[in-house]
């Protein structure tokens, strides 16, 4: 790629219809986002925050301006190269977790790697990698729900992080989690982010996630009320 | 990725049990019915066949005009000639001659007056030649209820229900009235050998058979028959071979003037039941179309509850990358799965009350006392290799039908939409 940047978003605005009126969910956004940055977008419920998420990781699209992912522009991507970035590049988490419940925690991690046509024994190092890095190997046949909340999304994360993505989008991943298991996730992510350079940009509310940001930006009622890098001696 | 599939159908039962026992049940109520429905019309074939037309049938054109009044006076002359003819023609059938006739039968008392009378139809075959297919075509032995069968000239067999109406039974003499070929009356004494039960109600309300030299004799008929049957050998109807030969032996007498001429007529159109059978077809046709249809809106249904079921499967499947038309294929792909697996098990299911009808036959000639169709009251079930596929083809039909429908929902919906509705 020759930008240097990993993200990039111009003018962006999410506008929904409300009846007579519309509602403006993402108001004049325009952001850079690098390769191995840790940031968070936080802001009270409601702020756009999900919203703005969805549409860097191509499963929603701006009403208006510009959002280049990796080199693609989502305003302009039809829905099968959509899934191929997803599939390829960007992995999610999501605040309850969503393994598929009728798969072991084996089977729902390789999942991704399924629609990759990757051959097995490959598969098969690439999931018990990803276990391994959210020490989860020794549950692998598991079924989620013998699972707690903290393991869940251990492997939801493994799950996000086994084709080894540039991009990682995790919406309010410690939202259903004790303050132990919030830590431990982060932990894990962080460990992630610095070994394997992967850019995570998680949306938050959750004050325990705050200390772990490099960068957070802050939005209110759409719109960037601040942006912030926060210099690692600070912590 | 067909493993992942086959392993959520295995493990989330609620996502194949209902679809899997629709299908199954739907089949195998398929599967049923088509073995019935031909076994129906096979045995119709069948009993008309041996009874009545033969696979293929040769008279004169004048009784063709009104074969189904036995003009005696109109029958073929000089049948040996013709039977040798056709034998080296048309070596793979087996040609049998058939005087049918009418008349009253009259019992005597013992002082030689008349007891009883009634009016018979009467059928003379070929009973007592060694190479004769006669007894078998007409079930002779197994009929048999009392007495024996001819053995000698001018002993008959006679239905068992008539004779119990005339009550007559084996040694005693009956004698026929008719009229011969040239249309002179003649009395004939014959002695019951036998009473017999044909299972065909048009038969049993007043058949008599007798030897088909008695008949000639008595009616004047030397070396003439009212028809000539041909069979195949293996006693199966083969339409088109059959049509092959009418057309070659009528070829034959085409410029023919003579109303004595020969003329062939193949099974269905001598039966009548060319109708019927192409009536059947079209019922084969109906129901298996009815089936697809009401699997299709149950399945239908069942796809969509199973879809709002896994709207949260479908959201993640969506955000890892998998895109929304190879979503919908493995629905499709998975409904395959289902359909394939209920219809195998619906076909097995179906074949069973089938094959037990094809052997034990289900008894419903109560159903046919006043009919003068022929055709045995029991019902039998005819299992072909069609019949092993037919179920198939519903069966997978309905499952992607339903599920086609019920994932368009899937396939229309924004990923976006899709997505939020995982996160509700
Ligand atoms: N599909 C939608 N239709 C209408 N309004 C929506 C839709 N999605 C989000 N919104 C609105 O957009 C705003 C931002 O929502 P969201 O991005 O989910 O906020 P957050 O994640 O920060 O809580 C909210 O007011 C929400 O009600
Ligand atoms: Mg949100």
């Amino acid at each position: 790629m020759s930008n240097s940047f990993l993200i990039k978003t111009e003018k962006l605005y999410k506008k929904f219809p409300m009846g007579p009126t519309v509602l403006v969910a993402l108001d004049n956004i325009n952001i850079t986002i690098n390769k191995g940055e840790f940031l968070g977008l936080v802001g009270p419920s409601g702020s756009g925050k999900t919203t703005l998420l969805n549409i860097i990781g191509s499963l929603d699209s701006p009403t208006q301006g510009s959002v280049e992912v990796l080199g693609n522009k989502i305003e302009t991507l039809s829905h099968q190269d959509a899934a191929k970035l997803r599939n390829n590049h960007i992995g999610f988490i999501f605040q309850t977790f969503n393994l598929l419940p009728v798969y072991t925690v084996y089977e729902n991690v390789e999942f991704p790697l399924l629609l990759q046509d990757i051959e097995t024994a490959k598969r098969k190092e690439l999931v018990m990698q990803a276990l391994e890095w959210v020490g989860l190997a020794d549950r692998k046949d598991s079924k989620p729900s013998q699972l707690s909340g903290g393991q869940s999304q251990r492997v939801a994360i493994a799950r996000a992080v086994v084709k080894k993505p540039e991009l990682v989008l995790a919406d309010e991943p410690t939202a259903n989690l004790d303050a132990k298991n919030s830590h431990n996730i982060m932990e894990t992510m962080v460990k992630l982010n610095e070994e394997l350079d992967t850019t995570f940009i998680f949306a938050t509310h959750d004050e325990k996630v705050m200390k772990y940001l490099k960068r957070k930006i802050t939005l209110n009622d759409g719109y960037i009320q601040r942006d912030e890098n926060i210099s690692l001696n600070n912590q | 990725m067909l493993k992942f599939l086959f392993k959520g159908l295995v493990r989330d039962r609620s996502r194949s049990l209902f679809p899997i026992l629709t299908v199954f049940i739907g089949v195998a109520l398929t599967v049923f019915l088509y073995s019935y429905l031909n076994g129906f019309v096979s045995d119709m074939i069948k009993s008309s066949a041996h009874y009545n037309s033969g696979h293929v049938r040769i008279m004169t054109k004048a009784y063709s005009q009104e074969s189904n009044q036995s003009p005696n006076d109109l029958a073929i002359i000089g049948i040996d000639t013709l039977i040798q003819d056709v034998e080296k023609s048309y070596p793979d059938m087996i040609w049998t001659p058939r005087i049918k006739f009418g008349g009253l039968i009259d019992i005597p008392d013992k002082n030689g007056e008349t007891r009883i009378q009634g009016p018979v139809s009467g059928m003379a075959v070929d009973l007592f030649s060694r190479e004769s297919p006669e007894r078998k075509f007409l079930n002779l032995d197994e009929s048999l209820i009392k007495g024996r069968i001819p053995e000698k000239p001018n002993e008959i067999l006679i239905a068992d229900d008539f004779a119990r109406r005339l009550k007559v039974a084996p040694g005693d003499t009956a004698t026929l009235l008719s009229s011969t070929m040239y249309g002179s009356m003649v009395m004939t004494n014959f002695v019951i050998a036998g009473t017999i039960h044909f299972g065909i109600a048009a038969l049993d309300r007043g058949a008599i058979i007798t030897d088909i030299s008695d008949i000639q004799k008595s009616l004047d008929m030397n070396n003439a028959a009212g028809e000539i049957l041909g069979f195949f050998k293996d006693d199966n109807f083969h339409s088109d071979k059959a049509y092959g030969i009418r057309n070659s032996f009528n070829e034959k007498y085409k410029n023919s003037e003579d109303e004595f001429a020969p003329i062939m007529g193949a099974l269905p159109e001598e039966s009548g039941l060319s109708d019927y059978m192409g009536l059947i077809d079209i019922a084969s046709f109906v129901i298996i179309g009815i089936f697809i249809f009401a699997m299709a809106i149950v399945l239908w249904n069942a796809g969509l509850m199973g879809s709002l079921r896994r709207y949260g499967e479908m959201g993640v499947r969506l955000a890892v990358g998998e895109e929304k038309g190879h979503i919908y294929r493995t629905l499709i792909l998975e409904s395959i799965m289902i359909g394939i697996v209920g219809s195998f098990l619906g076909t097995l299911f179906g074949l069973i009350p089938s094959y037990l009808m094809e052997i034990y036959g289900l008894d419903l000639s109560f159903l046919f006392e006043k009919s003068s169709v022929m055709i045995t009251g029991v019902l039998h079930a005819d299992v072909t290799y069609e019949t092993y596929l037919i179920g198939f083809i519903p069966g997978i039909l309905a499952t992607v039908l339903g599920t086609s429908i019920a994932g368009i929902g899937i396939y229309k919906r924004e990923t976006a939409q899709l997505f939020k509705e995982l996160e509700a």
